[in-house]
């Protein structure tokens, strides 16, 4: 079994599976049973500053969507930070510290955009001996309205200042969460990193509104007939993370910025798809919001057994290797050609496929009185459609070897040519 | 002590009184939202998907798979009822095994198909334990239809041209409505009197009217003639009211009756505990009205069941998901078997049969023969047509139609009286609401 210890910005941990601050890390009995289950660490709920914590509404403050079978794909909560006191998590935080000196603990931390406020909460947190900080510049709902969360993240200078004032005021090393509610995620990474953050860790939720109660003709979760946009994550949010995490991985001016990766981890899969794009960890709440604490289990062996099969001893060799594989459109090969293969003995004739490309796409695809489905090369573009239709995975597109025939153009596939050097582009430089 | 298992004879009580309700409670048992919402989301939306080329009424299944996924059980209820008005009783009594779901694309690839008799249930239940109608009926057109039979076929065709606005009498022989799926169904397969709900329901679009304890040609009720003279059209969908005989010495004995009569007296019988059935019962051949009579024989509290089929189980017309039905009731199936004596002094107490086998001249019987314990007999060697009007032209026992449904001037007929098709409800249906559709174009041009 591969050997899964993680060291994220000096923070060991027995695995690099993390939970990420929310409500299964909002108090002791929970993050027990979280390091129990096997996680190996937790970023606490976030703390807000000393004196009468904020409060949460009393009715429903999640809102989902599903899948077949009603499989949750995406949740989306109006909850705010730690309703508790914080001397109350503190205190908490500490016992757990104690307890689980092999565990990381983080604590996650919004106070106003003030340097007293950051100033005064600092050394206390350090008491509880956490092994590190993460700075809540993200939640998109009721504390942005208070300037703070997202309206500090959507802000680089304000995430750089911040930034600056942890590092003056503490020894912890400094995780700064991002807010995916903004353009380009590449600022907020260059501040954060300008200000001395040791990491950046990202996707906080998204804003959103997930269904309208079409009774009531209200947002939901609805609140006494009202309802407001919320924080989106869980699965469907995978692939806008993914990207944000690439693209700081990528920008020459963030890169080898540490990268703790969010948003809609499930399996182990999809934690190895964010190491694989630069990420050092993960962190995960929708997942164990589903399913309970014990989902850590099939990603730490599922996680192994991958690193077996690839020869990977630590998941060091795992971070970062897709990353030189991102690139930008335009240095894409255009001489690279794919078409549609249509494996007849496991078709199962649902005619999915037909149905996608006839309507929707290039009419590439015949179908027989008899229903034999199959691809016409001399009109695939190689969208891809069918496969990701196609119920049991029985299509799969063929690269053509070059000196072959696009049938669809007629031309001989041959090596390397992109849109930059493309005779279409205007502003083309020759190939060499 | 009343009656066991044990007791000779044909006799009533063989079972504890609470054992009849149990053994004949819907056998399968209609589907919760739940499950419902879990089976639908296995439908795929195929393309011109063959579920909907295999049904015989060409139900848009992936349509109202979709609509009962989104939460719309009664839009999906009207996609079914708009090609078949009986999709109810279909939902309940449909071979789907060789219909839609033997088509399903997930046979091909898992061996399990989507539960689609269940959910058009689960749709056209919702729809119905409203009493509420979907369609609305036509401004009257003032023509005026006569129906024989209100069997499923001309109930089909009654309410298609109800619906267009023309009047429609159905006549019939029996006391009620339905035909078989009132007198021959099995039982356990649509319990709780839904034949009757669904005759009631179907008659909310109006203009329909039914004369029961009529039968064509019989005296004093009225023929073939006596109808186009009151009527601008005639539709026949009398079913197959005959049955075939044995042809064999001793058939009348006490205790020989068509399986069919069995099963209609069955599905009338207030109270089962009151039927008389027999402790060692023979059925003899091999469709689906010998499975039903065999297996509610069973039910009933036989002792031994033997169903006897004069060729093999694969040529059996009754489907591999039938006989398998039946064995796991405790069917015992003979294949290659034909009878050829009643042994029984007044009543019968045995039968005899000789093994069969396929030679030159087709079937031939063995030397080699075999006895059963008998002392009752069902024979389900198939139904026949009744008496039929001289201008209606018969052949092969059927009446003969042509592409429309047409089977003389002003005369149109479907279901089991025809030839076309095979002998279903749901194939019934599908001629008769397609008669309808030919009778209306029709009474329109003038
Ligand atoms: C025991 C049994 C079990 C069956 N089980 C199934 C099953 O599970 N699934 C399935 O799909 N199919 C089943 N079938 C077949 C199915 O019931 C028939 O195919 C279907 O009912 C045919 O419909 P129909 O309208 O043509 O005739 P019928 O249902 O037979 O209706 C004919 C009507 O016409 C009336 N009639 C007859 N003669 C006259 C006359 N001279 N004058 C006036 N009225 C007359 C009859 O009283 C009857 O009401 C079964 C059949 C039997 C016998
Ligand atoms: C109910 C709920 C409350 C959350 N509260 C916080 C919070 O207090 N602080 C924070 O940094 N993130 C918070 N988050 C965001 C999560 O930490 C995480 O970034 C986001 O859910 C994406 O990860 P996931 O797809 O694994 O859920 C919350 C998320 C949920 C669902
Ligand atoms: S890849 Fe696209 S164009 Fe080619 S056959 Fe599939 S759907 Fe049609």
């Amino acid at each position: 079994m591969a050997d899964l210890r993680s060291e994220f910005i000096g923070i060991k941990s027995p695995n690099p599976f993390w939970l990420a601050s929310a409500p299964p890390t909002d108090k002791e009995y929970n993050v027990r049973r979280a390091f129990e289950a096997g996680w190996g660490g937790v970023v606490w709920k976030t703390l807000g500053a000393e004196g009468p914590p904020v409060v949460n509404v009393n009715g429903p403050r999640y809102g989902a969507i599903y899948g077949a079978d009603r499989r949750l794909l995406g949740l989306n909560n109006i909850e705010l930070i730690t309703d508790r006191p914080l001397e109350v998590n503190l205190r908490e935080m500490t016992m757990v510290k104690r307890d689980y000196p092999d565990r990381a603990l983080i604590a996650s931390i919004m106070v106003p955009c003030e340097e007293e406020a950051w100033k005064a909460i600092l050394p206390r947190v350090e008491e509880t001996g956490a092994d590190g900080i993460e700075l809540n510049f993200g939640c998109p709902h009721g504390m942005a309205e208070r300037g703070m969360g997202s309206a500090v993240g959507q802000v680089p200078e304000y995430i750089e200042m911040v930034t600056r004032w942890c590092k003056q005021y503490s020894n912890m090393p400094v995780i700064v969460k991002l807010t995916p509610n903004i353009t380009d995620i590449r600022k907020p990474a260059r501040a954060a990193k300008a200000g001395g953050a040791d990491a950046v860790s990202l996707i906080n939720t998204i804003n959103s509104i997930t269904s309208v109660d079409l009774d009531d003709f209200a947002p939901e979760p609805t609140i006494d007939g009202k309802g407001t946009h919320g924080g989106y994550c869980g699965p469907a949010v995978k692939p806008i993370a993914l990207n944000m995490v690439a693209e700081i991985a990528r920008d020459p001016e963030t890169a080898g910025l540490p990268i703790s990766g969010i948003g809609g981890v499930t399996t182990w899969r999809d934690a190895a798809e964010f190491l694989a794009l630069g990420a050092g960890n993960v962190q995960v709440c929708t997942a164990a919001m589903t399913y309970g604490f014990k989902v850590v289990q099939e990603m730490i062996s599922g996680l192994s057994d991958y690193m077996d099969r690839k020869g990977f001893v630590s998941t060091s060799e795992l971070v970062g290797r897709a990353v030189p594989n991102v690139t930008d459109w335009q240095y894409l090969n255009l001489g690279y050609v794919t078409k549609a293969e249509i494996k007849q003995d496991d078709c199962i004739k649902c005619g999915r496929c037909y149905a996608v490309c006839e309507d929707t796409s290039h009419q590439a695809i015949d179908m027989s009185a008899d229903r034999v489905f199959t691809v016409k090369d001399e009109e695939c573009v190689a969208c891809n459609l069918c496969v990701d239709v196609c119920p049991v995975e029985c299509i799969t597109m063929r690269k053509l070897e070059p000196g072959e025939t696009d049938l669809r153009t007629g031309e001989t596939v041959g090596g390397y040519n992109n849109w930059t050097q493309h005779p279409n582009n205007p502003s083309a430089t020759a190939a060499e | 002590m009343s009656d066991s298992q044990l007791t000779q004879g044909i006799v009533p009580g063989r079972l504890d009184p609470e054992r009849y309700c149990t053994n004949f409670a819907d056998h399968t048992p209609p589907l919760g939202a739940q499950e419902a919402r879990i089976a639908a989301d296995r439908c795929y939306f195929c393309h011109d998907a063959p579920c909907m080329e295999a049904c015989p009424t060409s139900i848009d299944v992936p349509l109202f798979i979709r609509q009962i996924s989104t939460g719309t059980p009664e839009a999906a209820a009207k996609t079914i009822f708009a090609q078949n008005i009986l999709g109810g009783m279909c939902a309940r009594v449909c071979p789907t095994e060789t219909l839609c779901e033997g088509a399903c694309v997930r046979m091909e690839s898992e061996g399990e198909p989507v539960e689609i008799g269940a959910l058009q249930r689960f749709a056209t239940d919702t729809l119905m334990a409203r009493q509420s109608h979907p369609f609305t009926r036509a401004a009257k057109t003032g023509k005026s239809v006569a129906v024989v039979g209100a069997g499923p076929a001309g109930l089909a065709c009654a309410h298609g041209l109800a619906m267009r606005g023309h009047d429609v009498t159905i006549f019939d022989a029996r006391p009620k409505p339905g035909g078989l799926n009132e007198y021959g169904i099995a039982s356990y397969k649509a319990p709780g009197g839904f034949a009757q709900a669904e005759v009631d329901w179907l008659m909310q679009i109006g203009g329909i009217s039914v004369v029961a304890n009529w039968e064509l040609g019989r005296k004093g009720d009225g023929d073939l003639g006596d109808l186009l003279a009151d009527h601008e059209a005639v539709f026949l969908g009398m079913g197959l009211s005959g049955v075939n005989a044995l042809r064999m010495e001793g058939e009348d004995k006490d205790g020989i009756v068509p399986a069919t009569e069995f099963i209609a007296e069955l599905r009338q019988a207030d109270d089962l505990a009151k039927l008389p059935i027999g402790r060692d019962v023979v059925v003899i051949g091999g469709g689906m009205t010998a499975v039903d009579a065999a297996v509610q024989s069973k039910l009933l509290g036989a002792l031994n069941v033997t169903l006897v089929y004069r060729r093999s189980r694969a040529q059996m017309p009754a489907s591999l998901h039938e006989q398998e039905h039946a064995l796991t009731h405790g069917v015992r199936i003979i294949e290659n078997a034909a009878p050829v004596a009643i042994h029984g002094n007044g009543a019968v107490r045995e039968i005899e049969f000789a093994y069969t086998q396929e030679g030159a001249s087709g079937l031939e019987r063995t030397d080699v023969t075999f006895r059963l314990p008998a002392d009752q007999v069902f024979k389900a060697i198939g139904q026949t047509l009744g008496d039929m009007p001289e201008k209606i032209e018969v052949k092969g026992g059927k009446i003969v139609v042509d592409g429309a449904g047409r089977a003389a001037p002003r005369v149109w007929a479907g279901g089991d009286c025809t030839h076309a098709g095979e002998d279903l409800t749901v194939t019934a249906v599908a001629q008769g609401r397609d008669a309808a559709v030919e009778i209306h174009q029709f009474l329109m041009e003038g």
